[in-house]
């Protein structure tokens, strides 16, 4: 796997489904036989894995979903981290 | 139990299993439904399972099953998985493979349906139909190529015991030429049909060892192509399992007739008398029932469980092992080296591989009317087969 760059465009592997549950007040993945719930950040990158957007322009959405975030190079470290995480998971491919 | 008065806090059912039949044109040994299921024979009408969809998914559930018996033979079956789509379910079918055809699993596609899970009983026709009572392995291979055709994750589940256990290798050879996306090696749960059945099933150390490895290796060799899971045989372990996350967690299993249960065997379990879907909704049979309460939490635990820094991570173990070994479901899961019954277990499973194996007797109507019930056990009792 070559590492992700900012042009890099990922989606959520099709065997999985991302969904809100308001009962649990977070985003749940569901796959064969398991489920994660996810905690508030990994939730909202991974809703934005839609296959079209570039790993750039993730970061900038969440930029204005978390104002408050640092420096836009330590959100840039903390996504591409959580990204290669989800993508050894099995969770994200690339397009 | 007044709602508010649980011992401990209530967490929502995420994993529902709906069982929407005992009826099954197969006839596994193993068979984790009830030795009794031929008596079974009000099942829930189509507007009841729309119902216990609707409130299980209120209560917060996500993960949804639909299994038996052999759930194909509801023709609801689509409707169901519809309307278990419209309300936000991740929906899996779990099923022999028999009673589809091409045009039916395409309609499950269309229905809404996430994913499929196919057993099979063996890699090979002879041992697999002979297991299987039926003609089904041919049938079963053209279902999973179908499932694949039509763009579903692919499942594929063999269960594990001693007439089957040198096939591991071929399982995964079988699985990865078929595209599974994930493969189950589940060692036989000795419940239901599969405790009757112990003395035929149950492979010895040795062959649970080589199939550990084998299985390990095949994990590695496929890594990149499909997941694969090994379910181990607890009865040679130190530690027990955490069934089912913990009585009330996050489990709940509706059987055909309606009877709600914290896990499927759990009906063998003297002396609690289960709720129906009939006569109360989930969220009362969920937070308020007592069967639901009885072994929710730590508070019913005795020692050695009750002071053991461990509890948390495996609930005691599991309540229905705990009963068939010892006679008692309060008392820690056998399987664990610190039970003061440990030694049944372990002289039971050492004596697996050394007695001469036991004729089959096949999970069908005949046999579920002369075994219909579990022998019951004592702590006192002599079995020949445990020490
Ligand atoms: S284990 Fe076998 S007999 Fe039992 S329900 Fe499944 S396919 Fe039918
Ligand atoms: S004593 Fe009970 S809680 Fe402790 S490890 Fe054994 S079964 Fe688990």
């Amino acid at each position: 796997m070559t590492a992700l760059t900012a042009q890099t465009i990922v989606r959520l592997t099709p065997t999985y489904r991302l969904q809100w549950e308001q009962m649990q007040d977070a985003y749940v993945l569901l796959y064969p036989d398991g489920m994660v719930t996810l905690n508030a950040t990994a939730g909202e990158i991974l809703a934005r894995c839609d296959g079209v957007h570039s790993v750039a322009e993730i970061i900038a959405d969440l930029q204005r979903l978390y104002p408050a975030a640092d420096a836009a190079t330590q959100l840039t470290a903390d996504v591409l981290e959580f990204m290669e995480v989800a993508r050894n998971e099995g969770w994200l491919g690339t397009v | 139990m007044k709602a508010g008065s649980a011992p401990f806090k209530v967490s929502p059912p995420l994993w529902l299993l709906a069982e929407l039949t005992y009826a099954c044109p197969l006839q596994c040994p193993y068979c984790s439904n009830p030795l009794a299921f031929a008596r079974y024979r009000a099942e829930l009408d189509t507007a009841s399972w729309l119902r216990v969809l609707r409130e299980a998914r209120a209560l917060g559930a996500c993960q949804l099953g639909f299994s038996g018996g052999e759930p194909l033979t509801r023709s609801d079956l689509e409707v169901l998985i519809a309307e278990a789509r419209r309300l936000g379910y991740y929906s899996n079918l779990i099923t022999s493979g028999i009673g589809m055809d091409a045009r039916r699993v395409a309609a499950l596609r269309n229905a809404g349906l996430d994913h499929i899970q196919i057993s099979f009983q063996a890699s090979e026709p002879v041992l697999n139909d002979y297991l299987a009572g039926t003609q089904a392995f041919a049938h079963k291979l053209e279902m999973a190529r179908q499932v694949k055709a039509n763009g579903f994750p692919m499942v594929l589940c063999f269960v594990i015991h001693r007439h089957n256990i040198e096939q591991i290798e071929l399982f995964c050879e079988l699985a990865s030429r078929l595209g599974a996306d994930y493969v189950e090696l589940a060692n036989t749960q000795y419940h239901g049909w599969a405790w009757l059945n112990r003395q035929a099933l149950l492979p010895s150390r040795a062959q649970l060892e080589q199939a550990e490895a084998t299985a390990h290796r095949c994990q590695q060799r496929y890594a990149s192509s499909m997941k694969i899971l090994y379910v181990v045989a607890d009865y040679f372990e130190q530690r027990p399992k955490a069934c089912v996350n913990g009585w009330g967690s996050v489990f709940l299993d509706i059987a055909p007739d309606g009877t709600a249960l914290p896990c499927h065997s759990a009906a063998e379990l003297p002396g609690l008398s289960f709720p129906n879907v009939r006569n109360a909704s989930l969220a009362e049979i969920w937070r308020d029932s007592a069967a639901f309460n009885r072994f929710r939490g730590f508070d019913w635990m005795r020692e050695p469980c009750r002071s053991c820094p461990e509890k948390h991570k495996d609930f005691g173990g599991c309540r229905c092992q705990a009963y068939l070994l010892t006679g008692d479901p309060s008392n820690a899961d056998p399987v664990c080296a610190k039970s003061p019954e440990h030694q049944r277990v372990v002289a039971f499973a050492s004596a697996a591989g050394n007695t001469p194996a036991r004729p089959i007797r096949f999970r069908n109507n005949r046999n579920s009317r002369i075994y219909h019930s579990v022998p019951e056990r004592s702590a006192s009792e002599h079995d020949p087969s445990i020490g």
